[in-house]
């Protein structure tokens, strides 16, 4: 399939309106929604979530309990969905896999020196073959921005492709790290690279800098996927990552996906959150909705 | 004459030391006991009480986390305030229907109320804890703690007075609330969240809204995130709404009925004690030489 793609000028890429694109965003705010496709909509993105946990003083048994989670969301309220996936460092992969046994939930552990990035091309590809060693299904990488910023386009392009080598069938996220970016014509070059260097997700941040998803930005990579799809038939999945954690948010987000891509995007194999208190915000507006009362973060688990 | 058109204020609520508009867009017409209006007041609707909930809630951590005596020199700084724009008070409870000397009382008597409940931020816990006799080697005791966001109905009458009187002892003791003015006399309310506004009060810890007891009293009563509801009025059927809501959650209820704001009967450290949660630690201590336990 990648023979037949010819990969273009990044240098050339497409040029973004910024005041147009953050217009556009803040229009699928108001979008008026009732109360049934809400609730549709909720567990929808219950489902797209990637629970994650990537801290320095994760431990075997913080990662045991955020699976305990991943599977039990809130037992009050039969019938909910799972969250998609678990977003762990790859130390904790095997702790999770093992924790989530048949439970259909996969694991996802970030890689090639998450965050920064800042390590040698040898030892990205070793952390990444140690991950889907321990058992990942999906690799997390990130792409590096000073290389980027640099103008070394094809270094950031080679480095991807590497890494979906050692891939293969593994689903592989690369995050771009937008709130390094700087502007979104960056963010726009960068999507294609990552994309033509055969990205199965693009994301948009590690969460471990501000700002990390917005609106605008996850727009003008949702396009780029629009026009990577026109181009090539190849449809690319986006995972917005960092600083969603209201539900409310989350629909907004699915009324952007809907408008620019289209309902063959609408499930958890074509879009992610990356999010960790997202899911409590979830199962409290779904509780809302269910018994008619304000919840309160008292009755749902932290974890 | 002058050609200058005064500027009128526009009544609008505060949630998390902001003065928003209702969510709603809707509003009523404040009028006098003659039938003339006075001012359009927003009508609150449940979305602003979970917003104002929500703010209470965050304020919650760090309000409680001051020092007692921290609280006091806050609420003191209240009283400052008010004394500063008695003038304003008075005019508007004027306004509202009161005789000028009933206006300058309650304005005086709602700055006192402040400075007497500023005095005890620092001193109830003394009064109301105890170290407790126990049979057996340790060092028990209880103390009072915050029970967290209070939900409150101001009594309709007593425009001023009766919302000071409710917000003081519920803020004293380290606790955020949530408090619906009076609906038929709500300026005085609205003047006193910029009273507020302009003291040390960090935002959240008093949410004031203005609208109808009827519609938002089931969101008062049945929100989750709300550790106690207090009412301030008589209707015997609204308690029993209140009193069902609060068995969601176990809210505490408090209910102020016949109270006489205006006199010192309704000023005392139970009114703080209402909202506070005992909390009693069995702390182990060595049983040294022979001796009895010492408490």
């Amino acid at each position: 399939m990648a023979a037949n793609i010819t990969i273009p000028d990044f240098s050339i890429a497409p040029r973004i309106d910024q005041v147009g694109v953050e217009e556009r965003a803040s229009r699928f705010t108001k979008r008026s929604l009732k109360n049934e496709t809400k609730i549709n909509g909720l567990k929808l993105a219950l489902n797209m979530i990637d629970l994650t946990t990537l801290e320095g003083k994760d431990t075997d048994g913080k990662v045991k309990q955020l699976c305990y989670k991943a599977m039990h969301l809130h037992d009050a309220y039969p019938g909910l969905p799972t969250v998609a996936a678990i977003c762990v460092y790859p130390s904790m992969v095997s702790v999770a896999k093992k924790a989530l046994g048949d439970s259909g939930i996969k694991v996802a552990s970030v890689s090639t020196a998450f965050p920064s990035g800042q390590a040698p091309r040898e030892v990205k590809i070793r952390d990444t073959k140690f991950a889907i060693n321990q058992g990942a299904d999906e690799i997390d990488m990130v792409i590096s921005r000073g290389k980027f910023h640099q103008g070394e386009y094809n270094f950031v392009f080679d480095e991807i492709a590497a890494i979906k080598e050692v891939c293969g069938t593994t689903t592989l996220k690369v995050i771009l790290e937008t709130g390094e970016l700087g502007t979104y014509d960056k963010v726009r070059r960068a999507s294609d690279i990552a994309m033509y260097a055969g990205a199965d997700f693009i994301k948009t941040s590690t969460g471990k800098i501000a700002p990390a998803a917005t609106m605008p930005v996850t727009l003008v990579m949702l396009e780029a996927i629009r026009d990577f799809y026109y181009k090539t038939g190849k449809r690319i999945s986006m995972k917005p990552a960092g600083g969603i954690s209201k539900a409310k948010l989350a629909l907004h987000y699915l009324v952007m996906l809907n408008e620019v891509l289209g309902e063959e995007w609408m499930n958890n194999q074509y879009f992610r959150f990356g999010a960790s208190s997202l899911a409590n915000d979830i199962l409290m507006q779904l509780m809302k909705q269910k018994t008619g009362v304000y919840q309160s973060a008292d009755y749902f688990s932290n974890d | 004459m002058s050609n200058r058109i005064e500027v009128l204020k526009t009544y609008k609520i505060y949630i998390g030391g902001q003065f928003p508009r209702t969510e709603s867009g809707r509003t009523y017409v404040a009028t006098n006991a003659k039938g003339e209006n006075l001012a359009n007041v927003c009508l609150s609707s449940r979305k602003d009480v979970r917003d104002a909930v929500g703010s209470a809630r965050s304020a919650f951590g760090g309000w409680s986390a001051r020092a007692a005596f921290n609280r006091g020199q806050i609420l003191y700084r209240i009283a400052e305030m008010l004394e500063g724009r008695k003038a304003q008070f008075i005019d508007e409870l004027i306004k509202q229907g009161a005789t000028k000397t009933a206006a300058e009382n309650e304005v005086s008597l709602s700055i006192d109320r402040l400075i007497y409940y500023s005095g005890w931020c620092d001193k109830y816990q003394q009064i109301f804890s105890a170290v407790n006799p126990v049979a057996s080697s340790h060092f028990n005791f209880s103390v009072l703690e915050p029970m967290g966001v209070v939900t409150a109905i101001a009594p309709q009458e007593n425009a001023l007075i009766g919302l000071v009187s409710v917000i003081a002892p519920i803020i004293a003791g380290g606790n955020t609330c949530v408090i619906l003015a009076s609906q038929s006399k709500p300026l005085s309310a609205i003047t006193f969240a910029e009273v507020l506004n302009s003291s040390d009060l960090p935002g959240g810890v008093v949410n004031i809204l203005t609208g109808k007891v009827a519609e938002l009293l089931p969101y008062f009563s049945d929100h989750m995130d709300v550790n106690a509801v207090c009412y301030a009025e008589s209707d015997a059927a609204s308690k029993k709404m209140v009193k069902e809501n609060a068995s969601l959650n176990v809210k505490r209820v408090v209910l102020y009925e016949n109270t006489k704001w205006m006199t010192e009967t309704a000023q005392s450290p139970y009114f703080i004690n209402d909202f506070q949660e005992v909390k009693t630690t069995w702390h182990p201590i060595e049983n040294i030489g022979g001796a009895k336990a010492g408490y």
